[in-house]
């Protein structure tokens, strides 16, 4: 086989958390219900909608079976971000009157953060609860922020960003004792890492197709039915999905996300120690052919698929513009395009300057350890290109502490 | 056993192989629209053309606002919640998403044609349309009816309401103009015109303010959060212009809807169309046959092979009797034998046959069994 090149236009694609490629099997699995069983799964009357959505079904249990559910526990969404809304905005508005204070913590995604603020205007309290260092949150802390009126505890599985996760069992055992429902944005943690409903206490749990090698445009939510979880609904209509989601439903995409949970399921151990040597050998080729490299959130506590890195001196921006043949990226996709130095790293203490040179590296299924080797050998030289260039960086090689240089007005 | 005869495109339709194609692709290209790298704008790139694709469709102004969502249930929760008018106010023959999007809608009547009374319609805004956004379906899902949305429209913007109509069984079957039809929001959905489950669109024009429902990662100018339907999009796209391109072969359909109309009428005088003299949908028939329950009717042609159904799709399966047809004012042991067939590109002549004969021997069958009784 030759090497591949890689291209500005064709690069090496290292952001798996912005989404996966779609697995060809899952494209395959999706190709019989387009044109051939296209049936709408609600038409209740005829032959191509019992096939449809006897399709439906079968995928419905791909997903409950990978997280431990049972199939009447899964609603399909068009994607995470309205399971995040419908779960959170759902609970809280059906058990409002009672109990009005939810917890979140200020590392989750935005359609998380964006949906507790909704709430807020509403007259909720929200908790925004701070993260550690390493990124994950205080056990403690969250203890003591439980009140007998909290009905909601929201706390991401995986960070989008730095890769880390949540001691969701822990997290689970404390919501299940305050009578608290709990509710988890698996989007990064589904496929990625074992999760059990039941074990760890889960009551939501949020699923992104496009996160799982499945297609974009379709998600999940789990909800629990004993001691069941009730929701008011977001979107209304033809009642279907228990009436939690009116709305067809996509059956070719339901069929895809059930194909990619249904590999995720038989491939995610596999996957996950062959990653784990990936994530070592980046980390080790960076570390030992760049000094003065940070990594962001918890190393043990980690997806085997992400690194979250600092390079001190080197704009991060500037970096991506010089590794243009690699497709990597300074945060999440959705505020990629904005300059901002990201709000995750800076919830975790990471100085302004030191945000500003962070790059997230995202492994997963089609990722090869000669993929791994080219991104080290970019990215080292780079890097240390840029290094070569900046004055700040030969300051701080004369041993002058940057932070102490008082800069003149001008 | 003859082959399947599916008539019941409007509750969906196979996708078309041209929608297949882009939404294969646009799985393989493996990026998220909002990154940066050459993957993202690949998958950016895709997104926008569908929404050129989209705007011709319907010929939406350049200035107009295109949301892609994930069906036209969303669309219209959108455009009702989203607009920032708190007074809702809706045909009531709509979709149960309109009718249901919040939580109290105030109802404009139809007469037993299914139609609006612009004068009635007229009287309910005299308080004053500031508050209002008013939602009437372009055309009615189970009976085909088109409602008069470019009058509707200009009265309602006399009073300063907002209009949206439901423009999603239209699409495709007639000709869809957003700018002569001077409305402000209009839903599609792609699964009815040959494209993908799973994608829909809002058009809104540029003063309409939307609210997200879902907001998130901001995108769809953030109106709709949420990483985009890379593969639902490129095929609705893909399906929009085809729809458009393929207007023409709706004569043909009216044909074939015709003579199976006048097939049955002829075969009985205790069958009836829906709303047949009024203007309606060229692929679209409601039928009775007096004394036999729909549900009944539909195992029976799906015995015979013949897919057609007994209302909406998302409602099938209730035994309920069409809410379109109580709001018409039909009597409900009428309205509890209709069955609603409606064809599309694939249908043929012979299609109408099977369905005509499968249609007399169950009449037949029935009558016998009355008389006989």
């Amino acid at each position: 086989m030759t090497a591949k090149t890689w291209t500005q236009n064709n690069p090496l694609y290292l952001d798996y958390q912005a989404t996966t490629p779609t697995d060809p099997r899952v494209v395959e699995a999706m190709n019989p219900y387009w044109t051939e069983k296209f049936g709408n799964p609600h038409s209740r009357n005829h032959h191509y909608g019992w096939e449809a959505e006897d399709a439906v079904e079968i995928a419905r249990g791909h997903v409950a079976d990978l997280i431990g559910a049972s199939t009447k526990e899964i609603i399909f969404t068009s994607g995470a971000t309205e399971s995040n809304n419908l779960a959170i905005k759902g609970v809280a508005k059906f058990y409002g009157d009672k109990r009005n204070h939810i917890i979140t913590c200020v590392t989750e995604h935005k359609c998380v953060l964006e949906s507790c603020r909704a709430l807020q205007q509403d007259g909720f309290d929200v908790t925004y609860l701070h993260v550690q260092e390493n990124g994950l949150i205080d056990l403690d802390v969250l203890q003591a922020a439980m009140t007998d009126k909290t009905v909601l505890v929201s706390i991401m599985a995986v960070n989008n960003e730095i890769g880390v996760i949540q001691p969701l069992k822990e997290i689970g055992q404390m919501c299940r004792a305050n009578k608290t429902f709990f509710h988890t944005d698996a989007a990064q943690a589904v496929g990625k890492i074992p999760l059990d409903v039941d074990d760890m206490n889960i009551d939501l749990l949020s699923i992104s197709g496009h996160k799982v090698y499945g297609p974009m445009g379709i998600g999940a939510l789990y909800v629990r039915r004993k001691p069941r979880v009730r929701l008011v609904p977001l979107i209304h209509g033809g009642g279907q999905e228990r009436a939690m989601r009116s709305g067809t439903l996509p059956t070719p995409l339901v069929v895809g996300l059930g194909k990619a949970c249904e590999l995720a399921s038989k491939e995610m151990a596999a996957e996950a120690e062959r990653l784990h040597g990936f994530q070592d050998r980046l980390f080790a080729g960076l570390k030992e052919r760049i000094p003065e490299i940070f990594l962001n959130g918890d190393l043990v506590h980690r997806i085997p698929g992400n690194l979250n890195i600092s390079f001190a001196y080197v704009e991060g921006e500037g970096l991506m513009m010089g590794i243009k043949d690699l497709a990597v990226s300074s945060g999440s996709a959705c505020t990629s395009a904005s300059l901002e130095p990201s709000y995750v790293l800076r919830a975790l203490g990471v100085e302004e300057e030191l945000a500003h040179t962070s790059l997230r590296l995202g492994l997963g299924r089609f990722t090869t350890e000669e993929d791994i080797d080219y991104a080290v050998e970019r990215i080292a030289k780079e890097v240390n290109r840029l290094r070569e260039l900046s004055p700040l960086w030969d300051m701080a090689q004369a041993g002058i502490d940057i932070k102490s240089i008082k800069w003149a007005e001008h | 056993m003859n082959q399947t005869v599916y008539m019941d495109h409007n509750a969906t339709s196979p996708t078309r192989p041209e929608a297949v194609e882009a939404a294969v692709r646009a799985m393989q290209i493996g990026g998220n629209p909002s990154s940066v790298h050459g993957q993202g704008r690949k998958a950016r790139r895709m997104v926008e053309e569908a929404r050129e694709q989209v705007r011709r469709a319907v010929n939406a102004p350049a200035s107009a606002q295109i949301v892609f969502t994930s069906c036209g249930t969303e669309a219209n929760s959108l455009a009702l919640r989203g607009s920032g008018r708190p007074d809702v106010m809706v045909g009531a023959t709509e979709h149960a998403s309109v009718l249901r999007a919040v939580d109290v809608v105030e109802r404009i009547p139809v007469d037993v044609n299914g139609l609006i009374d612009p004068f009635q319609f007229e009287e309910m805004l005299a308080g004053g349309g500031d508050d209002k956004v008013i939602s009437v379906m372009l055309a009615n899902n189970e009976t085909g009816v088109l409602q008069q949305v470019e009058g509707i429209a200009r009265i309602a913007h006399r009073y300063h309401a907002l209009v949206h109509t439901d423009a999603v069984q239209a699409l495709g079957k007639i000709d869809v103009d957003f700018a002569a039809l001077g409305v402000d929001l209009m839903s599609l959905s792609a699964h009815k015109i040959g494209g993908p489950q799973g994608a829909g669109a809002l058009i809104a024009t540029k003063d309409v303010k939307l609210t997200a429902m879902n907001p998130g990662g901001g995108q769809e100018n953030g109106v709709r959060g949420g990483t985009e339907n890379l593969s639902g999009i490129a095929g609705f796209g893909v399906a929009a212009e085809l729809a458009k391109a393929e207007l023409s072969d709706m004569a043909r359909l009216k044909a074939l809807r015709d003579r199976l109309e006048a097939g049955v009428l002829e075969c009985s005088n205790e069958a009836n169309v829906i709303a047949l003299l009024t203007d309606r949908l060229p692929n679209t028939s409601f039928i009775t046959m007096s004394g036999v329950d729909a549900e009944t009717q539909v195992m029976a042609f799906d015995l015979d092979g013949l897919c057609v159904s007994a209302g909406s799709a998302c409602g099938s399966g209730k035994t309920k009797s069409s809410g379109v047809l109580g709001a018409m004012g039909i009597p409900t042991e009428v309205a509890k034998t209709a069955v609603r067939v409606s064809l599309g590109h694939a249908t043929t002549d012979d299609d109408i046959e099977r369905f005509l004969s499968a249609w007399a021997a169950l009449y037949q069958r029935k009558s016998r069994a009355r008389s006989a009784a």
